[in-house]
């Protein structure tokens, strides 16, 4: 079955990455340096969103300008420390401290203070220059465009060719920069996957545009970075990346509406879904559940994780979520559902058919 | 015939007593009453600080709920921000800047006093909202439109943009009074060349508190027009625009940042020359320096919104500012290593505060250079990263040296000798637990941990840092407890400090510890940028009518000069002790209220009663206009 087929492949796609992977070569200067490259290529753990470790042109143009930073930096602090320990070595001789103008005094001051950093500083301008022309050139090369909105506290992302809406988790094809439109249905957020792309804001009554692009296939994990009230820090999302035919074929069915249910508990959920309070608020395309308050549930099932990126899609998460949404995330819009465990049991299987 | 000590003891005397200690308008005990409110909200905003901690030492932890967890995320900023370190450096300015000018008060007492009786009620009336649990819960930054009523209905928000409008009265007062006292009241010989770098450090800061302070005030007065009477100056979806309220409040919030560590500075360019035994090296320099802070300080507030989506062009501009702003930072910090090297160290606990201010200012300095770096701020704003490197520059560049003031100074404030000893531990505790709980978030944001975030998920590769952090902040705050025991220590047991402990070169030290109520003998004349270095006949705080010094002991009196050369224009006779400024705060505090609660009768009354205070408080007395 062709669901069956795309669900693999996306599974496929979300099979992390061995830790260990060789990252880019870092120009590690100096002990802070060593300290943190040895922190970003150790074993990291298997979603470790580092901006360290970027899988993604724009990423790792940031992350080299922040090798070359730390190396001036590094060099920086070291003279200062070497000023201070030639002045604590000094301050041991005998006789008495030179009340009047030392010779080198102001020079090492203007010269230390001003004309040094201001050549390092000037230098350092046209780098992040530069970074930023070619931060922006991929613009105008982007394969396609999706509309991501942030909402508190998911996010909710629409592709237009095929028309298809999903929910945190944001699929890409590899090797080509595509166009996010960012807006927001609420308050400010922040959309930021480290590894891929430096964060743009969501903005209240505005639209931004930025671009992402990973190298690889992969699955890159993404978080609100603009406070958004109660639950910030459960707003979470996924980039996967994947090969352009195994998109292709996630897009495709992302478009179709969701299959009628076959087997019978299924079929006895989708009336619990449609009587309860789940299709108050939530959609399930080619059904008679419509309404936009919450993710769009059509493909559901073939999302890794549920409750913006908060527990994993299992049955029993999934069952958790339902039952009890403030005891997963206080605050949520979503309500607490009084079910029968039988009513339950069919509405995980009605859930979990929505591939 | 009574001795000129005794005339002015009578003259300037207060009695002793509460009635007395709430009219007191003695810019000393002012000074002492800032230093003490600050630093009891610092050990507020700390404790917080160590909850939130707890609550991050490993993933899904939850010992405050996500709510909680935000209204003191909120609370410790924002009292941190405006409850602590601003007053506490009022507090050093008010005690110190009078005696390094060689004056007997602030140009304006009772607005002295005033400013500060306004600081406490405008504490205690944030503070109140968790009274009933509703303190403000959006961040000290407060971004629109979470602020707006539509999504945060409650009195949270109103607590925190009110207090903030009372508490910016407190701050315009003092700044003001700082800007004239500096200008005006200087001792003869004292021109603007011969004035101390913390005297400069003040001035700096007041400045930049009367041009900053409106931008924050209009703000909030708009928030609240919004939140209170349906405008819509932060509401898109009725035309408002929700950038207006970053544009306004960064454009306050950056200077405020320069406004904290400029006074900070000063403390540090008074101690590293004393504890080296010789005049900072490049003095004009420094003094520039510090005012180009100041200035440049205006032009980098964008760099707090590179990710918002504002046009490249401008925020091209805004980076070249920033990067710009170091390098007056850069030429203080070579001034002090260079006047290390020309000097003899003498590593007494001021001293060694001051060093590791050093230390830990340029490395949060260097940091804050790479956000000047737009594409690099845009991949580290709102993390770890930022946390780290602001509060390298807050605590390691403003408390640092408010501890080495503290050392410095509390000799002179109380007459009491601190412990060297428990001193040196406590910089030494301080210093490792600064770092072990700040340097990790470096590494934590470079991971990619958001900022402002009540919990994490495990598996994300910020454990362990996390764990490191919070045992830090425990340590850091056991250093500085080490300190409050040793000031208590010396309280009861200190030795008796002589007039100049450290050999200083300013004209405190040419007064008695703790200093008279008028605070010298003979107001000095001053022919040196070192008076006391230079001037022998300052050292035991009397100098003779022959040589410059000036009685003034017929009256409430002190000298007004003239702002650059110092020249004396006139006699000012000074205001007695006031009810008037603790009644017109009273009178504020219930107009506050009264708008807090929509109680429009009783702001109304609060109004009336403030118009009574003033006309009590400017009612003619006689022959003299006190002012």
């Amino acid at each position: 079955m062709g669901g069956v087929e795309t669900r693999h492949r996306a599974q496929r796609a979300l099979e992390r990455r061995p830790c260990g992977g060789a990252g880019p070569a870092k120009k590690a200067m100096g002990f802070a340096a060593v300290t943190i490259a040895v922190v970003a290529s150790s074993c990291a753990p298997e979603d470790a969103p580092s901006t360290l470790d970027p899988r993604g042109p724009g990423a790792a143009r940031i992350a080299g300008t922040w090798w070359l930073m730390l190396g001036i930096s590094t060099v920086v602090f070291l003279i200062v420390l070497g000023f201070m320990a030639v002045a604590l070595v000094r301050s041991r001789r005998a006789g008495p401290v030179p009340q009047g103008d030392v010779r080198w005094g102001e020079p090492v001051v203007i010269v230390g203070g001003v004309v040094i950093p201001a050549i390092i500083l000037t230098a350092m301008f046209v780098v992040s220059l530069r970074d930023m022309a070619a931060l922006s050139a991929p613009m105008g090369d982007t394969t396609m465009t999706i509309a991501v909105e942030g909402h508190d506290w998911w996010w909710e992302a629409t592709y237009s060719d095929p028309a298809a809406t999903t929910a945190n988790e944001i699929h890409i094809p590899v090797g080509q920069p595509v166009e996010l439109e960012l807006t927001t249905d609420d308050v400010l957020h922040s959309f930021w996957v480290p590894q891929l792309q430096a964060k743009t804001d969501m903005i209240s009554g505005k639209v931004n545009r930025m671009w992402i692009e990973a190298d690889e296939p992969g699955r890159f994990r993404g978080q609100c970075a603009e406070y958004c009230g109660l639950q910030h820090a459960k707003m979470i999302f996924y980039v996967v990346a994947q090969r352009e035919d195994d998109f292709e074929a996630w897009l495709a069915n992302e478009a179709k509406e969701a299959a009628d249910p076959a087997d019978p508990g299924a079929v006895a959920g989708e009336e619990v879904f449609m009587n309860e309070t789940c299709a108050g608020c939530h959609a399930i395309r080619g059904t008679d559940a419509d309404a936009q308050l919450g993710p769009d549930l059509t493909h559901l099932a073939a999302r890794a994780t549920i409750a913006a990126g908060v527990l994993d899609n299992t049955r029993a998460d999934l069952a958790e979520w339902i039952v009890d949404p403030q005891g997963v995330k206080d605050g949520a819009s979503m309500p607490p559902s009084e079910l029968s465990a039988q009513e339950l049991d069919d509405l995980l299987d009605y859930l979990e058919s929505l591939e | 015939m009574a001795t000129i000590a005794e005339r002015l003891e009578t003259v300037w005397g207060e009695g002793p007593g509460l009635g007395t200690s709430l009219k007191t308008v003695d810019h000393k005990k002012l000074g002492m009453k800032y230093l003490y409110t600050g630093l009891l909200f610092f050990v507020i905003g700390g404790i917080q600080s160590l909850i939130l901690r707890a609550q991050l030492t490993a993933a899904n932890l939850e010992i405050l709920d996500p709510e909680a967890y935000n209204q003191m995320f909120t609370m410790h900023g924002t009292t941190m921000m405006f409850l602590f370190v601003v007053p506490t450096l009022s507090g050093f300015g008010n005690f110190f800047v009078p005696l390094m000018i060689g004056t007997r008060d602030m140009a304006f007492p009772r607005l002295n006093a005033f400013g500060y009786w306004i600081f406490l009620a405008a504490g205690l009336f944030m503070y109140s909202s968790f009274l009933v649990g509703k303190a403000p819960n959006n961040g000290w930054f407060n971004n629109a439109p979470l602020a707006n009523s539509e999504f945060t209905p409650g009195l949270n928000i109103d607590f925190y943009a009110l207090g903030l409008i009372f508490l910016g009265i407190s701050t315009t007062a003092g700044a003001i009074n700082f800007i004239v006292t500096i200008l005006k009241m200087r001792a003869p010989g004292m021109s603007i060349n011969r004035m101390p770098i913390f005297v400069w450090g003040e001035l700096a800061f007041a400045f930049s508190i009367v041009f900053a302070q409106p931008a924050l005030t209009a703000a909030l007065v708009m928030l609240e027009l919004d939140r209170k009477f349906g405008f819509a100056f932060f509401d898109p979806s009725k035309g408002g625009d929700v950038i207006l309220w970053q544009h306004l409040f960064w454009i306050f919030g950056h200077p405020w940042v320069y406004i904290l560590i400029l006074p900070a500075f000063g403390i540090v360019s008074m101690i590293i020359p004393t504890f080296c035994g010789r005049p900072i090296i490049g003095y004009t320099w420094v003094v520039v320096a510090e005012m180009a802070t100041a200035v440049i300080g205006f032009g980098v507030w964008v760099h707090h919104m590179f990710a918002t989506g504002l046009p490249q062009v401008a925020m091209s501009f805004i980076s070249a500012a920033s990067f710009m702003v170091t390098l007056p930072s850069g030429t203080q910090t070579f001034a002090w290593l260079a006047t290390l090297v020309a000097g003899k160290i003498k590593l007494k606990t001021p001293m060694l505060f001051s060093l590791g201010f050093i230390v830990l200012f340029v490395v949060g300095g260097l940091s804050g250079v790479m956000f000047a770096s737009i594409p690099f701020d845009q991949q580290t704003t709102d993390t770890y990263f930022v946390v780290a490197h602001f509060h390298y520059i807050i605590v390691g560049g403003v408390i640092f040296p408010l501890f080495a003031g503290l050392y410095y100074w509390l000799p002179k404030m109380t007459g009491k000798m601190l412990d060297e000893r428990w001193g040196k531990t406590s910089f030494w505790v301080m210093f490792v637990g600064f770092n072990l709980v700040f340097f990790p978030m470096h590494i934590t944001g470079l991971l990619g941990q958001p900022r402002r975030t009540y919990t994490y998920l495990p598996g994300l590769g910020w454990d362990i840092w996390n764990a490191i952090e919070t045992v830090g902040a425990f340590m850091l705050a056991f250093g500085i407890l080490l300190t409050f025991v040793n000031w208590y220590r010396s309280a009861r047991r200190g030795e008796a400090a002589p007039d100049n402990p450290w050999g200083g070169d300013t004209l405190e030290w040419a007064t008695t510890s703790p200093p008279p109520h008028y605070n010298f003998e003979m107001v000095p004349t001053v022919r040196s940028l070192h008076p006391v270095w230079d001037q022998d006949e300052l050292s035991h705080g009397r100098q003779s009518p022959e040589r410059g010094g000036h009685p003034l002991a017929d009256g409430h009196e002190t000298f007004a000069s003239s702002m650059l050369d110092g020249r004396p224009q006139a006699v000012m006779e000074m205001p007695h002790e006031s009810p008037w400024p603790v009644l017109l705060t009273l009178a504020l505090t219930v107009m506050f209220y009264g708008v807090l609660l929509d109680a429009y009768a009783l702001a109304a009354a609060g109004v009336a009663a403030s118009g009574a205070a003033m006309m009590g408080w400017f009612w003619p007395k006689g022959e003299t206009q006190e002012t």
